[in-house]
């Protein structure tokens, strides 16, 4: 285990969501659940940002807010698609304005359903990203 | 230039990291079991840095990288300056020297956050320059002169004399370790007001950078409680110990103030006790 995963700070953004998925994460960043055991850190900065989670189903007006928060987070970066909407579109799926879930803009590393999800969840994907993260950093690494 | 100088000022620059990483990784921990939860590991700290240096290259103004080195070589030069007894101006000045170099590197880039970090940052600097100014000519009232070798070589330690110059030296390292309710220009608890301010539009090795000389600062502030208690060796580790456990506490207890709240009180203390510490001093005709 590297750095990487031993220090993952996450950027949460609500890509239309309708809160609950966003109450569950805040609900896992308290003290109750204690996430800084793994090092993790809420930072609502994509500069400092590793880890993306991404809650919603992704309408027209914050898809380009969505690509560009990620654009803005360096490499290595993970995404977590959270919640039913953010995975697929959930029920809001066929809607006129709603993109069909984080992946058809973004590409997505660990999907997490639920509507909405339990923080327990929320961190059992959050630590399935850090195994992604450890894979993109030596992907990196090799890249140089 | 004695050759224990020497020494002292390498061994400042080799180990002042290593304990400044070791102890914000303590005030973590600390800051944790307070909330009744487990924290992060003891190393952490460590890991955060490791883990930005090998993040991809990204600057929002390459210049930053300039002004964010700057910023370290100059602090970790005002701390082997204060290790080898330097003059204490000198220190302070070249500190003040470096955090210009912070507030550019959070002005060379093109955000919102970032500036209001920068412009905090100066109002922070420009409060605490006149309070560090009149620390050094309480040691110079005392010892007459502006070295810290000499303060460190005194008979009496200096807490005798300038009690009221320690307790707006403690009110001055709240703000140094960009602890709460002084922390407005940024500060290490997540998600907060500025984002992250002054550092939020550093990422990945201009943030290790700066990172690593708030743990180099945080030696210089804490070593200088050693200038109260000079000649006394297990009284200043326990007064160290003290007043970092103090800040943790302090940090835990208060929320942020507003910027014009830090100058009032931080003034308040200073006019107070530090200012009437040095107006009886030199009733009393200094000591030297």
């Amino acid at each position: 285990m590297s750095s990487a995963s031993k220090s993952p700070w996450l950027l949460h953004y609500n890509a239309s969501s309708c809160n609950g998925c966003d109450i569950e994460i805040l609900a896992a960043l308290t003290p109750v659940y204690d996430v800084e055991r793994f090092g993790i850190i809420n930072t609502g900065n994509p500069a400092h940002a590793d880890i993306f989670v991404v809650t919603g189903g992704v309408n027209e007006q914050n898809k380009a807010v969505l690509k560009n928060i990620y654009d803005q987070i360096p490499e290595p970066k993970v995404v977590v698609a959270v919640g039913i909407c953010a995975s697929s579109g959930g029920v809001f799926r066929e809607c006129y304005n709603i993109s069909g879930g984080v992946d058809t803009i973004i590409p997505v590393d660990v999907y997490v359903p639920g509507c909405s999800v339990r923080p327990e969840a929320l961190i059992e994907g959050i630590v399935k990203a850090l195994g992604v993260l450890e894979e993109k950093r030596a992907a990196m690494e090799a890249k140089k | 230039m004695d050759i224990m100088f020497i020494v002292g000022a390498v061994l400042f620059l080799i180990l002042a990291p290593i304990l400044g990483g070791l102890l914000t990784g303590c005030d973590r921990v600390l800051t944790a079991r307070f909330q009744s939860r487990v924290g992060p590991p003891l190393l952490q700290p460590f890991y955060d840095v490791a883990k930005l240096w090998h993040k991809e290259k990204a600057f929002s103004n390459p210049v930053e990288i300039i002004f964010t080195t700057a910023y370290l070589v100059l602090i970790a030069f005002s701390g082997a300056m204060l290790a080898t007894g330097g003059n204490l101006l000198f220190v302070f000045f070249s500190l003040a020297l470096a955090h210009t170099f912070l507030i550019l590197a959070a002005y060379s880039a093109n955000a919102p956050y970032a500036h209001i970090g920068a412009e905090r940052e100066l109002l922070s600097v420009m409060i605490l320059e006149p309070i560090l100014i009149l620390f050094a000519a309480g040691c110079f009232l005392v010892t007459g002169s502006f070295d810290t070798y000499h303060m460190l070589i005194q008979d009496v330690p200096g807490i005798i004399y300038l009690p009221g110059v320690f307790i707006v030296f403690i009110a001055v390292l709240t703000l140094k370790l960009r602890k709460s309710p002084f922390d407005i220009s940024t500060s290490h608890h997540a998600h907060q007001e500025l984002v992250k301010g002054v550092t939020s539009s550093l990422s990945g090795r201009s943030l290790a950078k700066v990172e690593i000389a708030h743990w180099y600062e945080m030696m210089i502030f804490l070593s200088m409680i050693l200038l109260f208690f000079a000649g006394y060796p297990v009284l200043s580790a326990v007064a160290i110990i003290l007043v970092f456990l103090l800040e943790i506490v302090i940090d835990n207890i208060f929320p942020r103030v507003t910027w014009k709240m830090t100058v009032k009180s931080l003034w308040i203390v200073t006019l107070v006790f530090g200012v009437g510490n040095i107006v009886v001093l030199g009733i009393l005709g200094g000591i030297v």
